[in-house]
Order: structure tokens, then sequence, then C-alpha cells
């Protein structure tokens, strides 16, 4: 099981890197085994990057990532190659993951080459063959082409088909689903809910809410890097408590219902707080006079229900 | 008055044979309608909408006809085309983000592009900064970069610049793809705004998430392979189709409140053919959970088979026979 406590990530920014932007604050979750977790927000709500500190693709400012109760930071050489068989990732953009001079499979034989040399090339292959039909891919069609000749389904699944491969215990998934046509995203769906059968568990990270719904347990919505909320899909989808969250769903394009006229605001509607609550700025709900002015904890609702809002009260009532 | 599209051909040159993208299209859109245009990738639909602005190669113009406001439109022709582009005919186009000049101020670039229109720019100020107004942008984005914005203010301000004009017909292709839900709503409502507010007359919509069609199309277009496949009223398509291809593709869409566990939906298996040689007959009887003999030999027309249902299918045609 992978657990995050307390990690918050710090970019320089600015041309000279004089500027500070904190991308990730003060965030704290588990990961059990066979579980999927959504993490949901929209672009610059740091959901990516945490994805990328789980892979150590980039390195933490402050907090501890852990993985069966090892810290993942102090993991070296050996250790290391340890770790990236057991925890993989898939990103957005299928094409970007591939270099377009080599043939695809050659993914393939370069997780042989480095994990698995002690494999013969005739067990390696057969291994390869069930992976792909694992993920819903025919091997003799997909076999020895270039990127360019398959589609972004098939390069998406092979991606999965090479995590496979590693026996991974733990997959991030970052927005995976977007780049792909509606009639070949429920595919790629299916096939992590089937996965997670399987006992991978899996962090989704995306924006759209009712892909997030379709095949997570627990749901975490994320604003300016912190987590608002935090619950069951159940419970954050029929019962938001935070008026971020509130917002996001009646935003959703439904196919059985038209958007309600709840108008969504961009321009602020309060001026910025300097310490405070993150969301004060575009809450319908906040009032400098009440607890806003502070930052609200990320207080536990209801049953394995949190939300970080100080009148999750009256917001539960209204609207 | 409307855009009338009959039968309209755009290939791609490639040096293998023509890629037939675009293989006869008719349809019309009234004034004051907003056409929802969905399908798969590849499907052509960004063919259609980028051949009645701008029509370059390797597109080809094979034939067909087009007009708008009782008008022909040369579409064939890069020159003559000028006279409509931006003014009578302009488009948000996938991009839109990255569409603005990165090195000039946006009030500039705006100013550039009305002189090469031959337009005056001061005379267009009030309007503009009543337009950004609406789209809710402050009036200094004129002396900022793009750079400065985020992705869905540029996004604002590209639709602004686009219909500044008053065109006839706007067409966005894929505007809302890239957003957040919330800019993302924000956004379609706008579409829909610039419309009641007679900005454009015609707009087409172009999306494959068929779910922002719904909320804003008054008419959805299905395309399939370089095919029209069904045209209906939003509320048919949605709740009554007829195409099997967009019974599929519809059923295929999670919503919240399904899940996994519960209900699990299904793909549409296969892929679309090539369109370098497509195959004779129907182009999705391969896929077809309904395809039959006559659909290997004979390609179905688009018909109206109800007042505004048009639709490309010869097991529905015997249907309603």
């Amino acid at each position: 099981m992978l657990e995050l406590d307390k990690i918050s990530k710090v970019y320089k920014t600015g041309t000279f890197g004089g500027k500070e932007l904190l991308a990730v604050n003060n965030v704290s979750f588990d990961v059990k085994d066979g579980e999927v977790i959504s993490l949901i927000g929209e672009s610059g709500s740091g959901k990516s990057t945490i994805g990328k500190m789980i892979l150590r693709l980039i390195s933490i400012t402050s907090g501890t990532i852990r993985l069966n109760g090892v810290d993942i930071a102090t993991l070296k050489g050996g250790a290391l190659k340890d770790y990236y068989r057991n925890v993989q990732g898939v990103f957005q953009d299928p094409f970007s993951s591939y270099n377009p001079v080599f043939k695809a499979d050659r993914i393939f034989r370069i997780i042989r080459e480095e994990f698995f040399p002690e494999i013969k090339i005739g067990e390696w292959n057969k291994k390869i063959d069930s992976s792909l039909r694992a993920v819903g891919l025919n091997p003799d069609e997909v076999l020895n082409k270039f990127p360019h000749q398959l589609s972004g389904g098939q390069l998406q699944r092979f991606l999965i088909a090479r995590a496979l491969l590693l026996d991974v215990q733990f997959l991030v998934a970052d927005e995976i689903i977007s780049m792909l046509d509606a009639s070949t995203r429920i595919d790629v769906l299916n096939l992590l809910a089937e996965l997670k059968s399987r006992g991978l568990s899996i962090l989704f990270i995306t924006h759209d809410l009712s892909l997030g719904y379709y095949i997570s347990e627990r749901a975490m919505i994320l604003y300016r890097g912190g987590v608002v909320e935090m619950g069951s899909t159940e419970q954050v989808y029929y019962h938001p408590l935070h008026p971020y969250t509130k917002m996001l769903i009646v935003s959703v394009p439904r196919l059985n219902k038209k958007w309600e006229e709840v108008e969504v605001k961009l321009k602020a509607k309060h001026s910025k707080l300097p310490t405070g609550c993150v969301y004060y700025e575009r809450c319908l709900f906040a009032d400098k006079d009440k607890d806003c002015a502070k930052r609200p904890p990320l207080i536990e609702a209801e049953s394995g229900h949190f939300v970080a809002c100080s009148h999750y009260m009256e917001v539960n009532k209204g609207v | 008055m409307s855009l009338q599209v009959e039968n309209l051909k755009v290939y791609y040159q490639t040096l293998r044979g023509d890629v037939k993208a675009l293989d006869g299209a008719t349809f019309t859109i009234e004034d004051g309608e907003i056409m929802g245009l969905a399908g798969e990738s590849g499907c052509g639909k960004s063919t259609l909408s980028n051949s009645l602005i701008l029509l370059k190669p390797p597109m080809r113009f094979v034939g067909g006809r087009v007009e708008l406001d009782n008008e022909e439109l040369p579409i064939w022709d890069m020159e003559k085309m000028n006279n409509f582009r931006f003014k009578k005919i302009s488009t948000i186009p996938q991009y839109a983000m990255n569409a603005m000049n990165p090195i000039r101020k946006i009030g500039k670039m705006v100013s550039e592009i009305l002189k090469s229109k031959k337009v005056d720019f001061k005379s267009k100020l009030p309007e503009l900064k009543r337009r950004l107004d609406l789209v809710e942008l402050s009036h200094d984005v004129l002396n900022m970069y793009p750079l400065e914005l985020s992705g869905g203010m540029k996004q604002r301000m590209v639709m602004v610049l686009s219909t500044l004009m008053n065109p006839s017909l706007l067409m966005a292709d894929e505007v809302t793809s890239a957003l957040d839900v919330s800019t993302q709503k924000a956004v379609a409502k706008m579409l829909v705004g610039f419309r009641d507010r007679e900005f454009v007359k015609n707009l087409m919509v172009i999306s494959h998430d068929i779910s922002i069609l719904y909320q804003i199309a008054d008419n959805i277009m299905i395309m399939y392979a370089g095919k029209l496949a069904e045209k209906a009223p939003t509320s048919v398509i949605i709740n009554s189709p007829r195409h099997p291809y967009t019974k599929l593709l519809i059923s295929s869409l999670p919503d919240i409140g399904v899940k996994y566990s519960q209900k699990k939906l299904t793909g549409i298996p296969g892929k679309p053919p090539l369109l370098l040689d497509p195959p004779t007959g129907c182009r999705f009887r391969e896929r077809c959970p309904v395809a039959f003999q006559k659909c290997l030999n004979e390609e179905p027309p688009f018909m109206e088979i109800k007042k505004g249902h048009f639709i490309a299918c010869w097991k529905e045609f015997e249907k309603n026979a």
C-alpha cells in the first residue's frame, strides 16, 4: 500500500527562478491494495504533480511517500529499480510516449534488457503475447509496427501492457483517457477496472468527473494544490460538501439533463485573501467575517468523508 | 439566409492516391441554428469545417456546391475566398489557445488583423471592448501578451476576435475539449450567447464530446468515415437515435451515476475503414451489428425519414418502408 504523508511541492518560477509557486500543499492520503482512487481537479490544481512525485520524476519539497512502509525518497540503485518494478505510470498523450523512429514494441525489449535479462527470448515473447491479450489487443495485428501505424487507443493499451509485464502493484494513470475517442475510451476504462480486480491499485488522475465515478471507490477533489474534499465516490458525488465540488458537479455536461441555470462565474467574486481559504475568491458562500480568513483544516464531516470548508453545513443545506 | 452544402467532396492528395476524407456531404444550417457535429477522430469533421474556410493542399476540392446567404462560395479558389474569410465566414480553430501571435500584444495583433481586412481599428474599438465585457475579460488584455493569459482566457479572446465582424457562419472546432469542466461550461454558454445576440447567424460546433453538444446544439449531425450517418434534432439523436453507429456511440458514454461494478459499458469493437481505398457499400458495415447483404454492395443514401431526421442506413429504411 502507498501512503502520502503531508507532501508539498514548491516550483521555482519567473525568469530567474525568483518566484515560488506552491503547487501541492500538504496533501496526505493512502491507496490500499486493489483500490482505485480518483484525483480530480482543474488544470493547475497539482494533480499531475502528485502523480509525478509518486513516480519520482520530480523531487518532493517536504513530506514523505512510503510504499509498504519504505520511504521512496531514500531509494537508490537496485532498490529504486525494484520500486519501478512495482510502480509505473501511463500518461495523457500516447503519441509522445513513443520514439517515432523506432517500432512501438521496442518498449517491451527495453523492459527485458533492463529488468529481466535472464528470461529467454522465446519465453519473453510468450509473456508479451499474454500481456497484450490481457489488454485486449491481438499480438499479430499490433506487433512489429511503428507508432504512427497504431491508433491512440492501441498505443495507450500498449503502455498498460508494458506495465503489466513488470507485474506492477501500483499504476499512476494520468489523464489516460482524455485523448481517446468516445468509442475506445470505455474499452481502456473497462481494462483498468479488470486489472483492479486482479489486485492492482490505481491512482486515476482526471478532470472528468463521470470517468472518475465509473471506476473508482474513493474520490479526492483538489483545488490549488490542496485537498478540498475526499470521501467515497458516492458521498462526494451525491452529497458534495465543498462549494467547489458542488460547482464542478453542476458543470459536468450530461446527457439526461440540461445544464441547470446555475451560472458559473469566471470572474472573482471576492478579492483574494493572502492567507485563508484557497477557494475564497470564487466561493458563493464565503464571508470574510466567518472563518474563511483562516485556512480551513480538512475535517471528517461524516464517516470517511472529509471536507476543508468552515461552513460546509450551510453548503449542504443550500442550493 | 442559411448555409447549404450539396454533395461536397474533399479528398486529401497523397502519393498512394486520394484519401476520401469527406465523400459527399449534403446538409443545411438554418439561420440562428447551432448545429453540432460529432464523430470519431478521422471521420472528416475537421475536414468539413476546414474546407469551408481554408481549402489548402493537400486538401483537394473534388465536387459539390456550398451556398451561404444565397451566394455560392468559391471554396476551391484561395484568392476569391479572401473576400469571405473573417467577414462572412469565421472559425475558432481547434487549438485556439495557440492561435495568437506570441510576440505581439493582443491589441496590436487585433489592429493588424483588421487592417489586413481593410477595417478601421479605432471605429471597431468600442464594439471590441463591449464584447470583452461580455466574455468577462478585462480591457487590459489588449495591452498584454498572450503568454500572460490563462488557457480559458485565451480561448475567450479568440472567440471575441473571430466573431468581431458578425460573420454569417462561425465554425467552432473542438473549442471546449482542452478546458476544465467549469470553464467548458462558461465557454459553451458564451457560444450560445453569441448566437442569441445575433453576432453570428449560423453556428457549427464540432466536438467529439456529445454531452457538450447536447447542452448547446439545436441539431446534431453524426459523421462516420467521411460520410454523414445521421442528422436530427438534438433530443432525437440522444433519446431515439436510428443509425446503429449513433446508438453504439451514445450507449458507450459514461455518466455520473454509472459505475463499472453495477453497469458495465461497452465500446464499439473494430475500427473505421481506411479511407484511401474505402470498401464498397456502407462504410460502417464491418462494425455494424445489424448489417446484411445489401449493406455489402450498395451504399445507403442520406435520406430524410421524418421531418428533420436524416439517416443513411438500409436496415432503418426497410423498417420505415
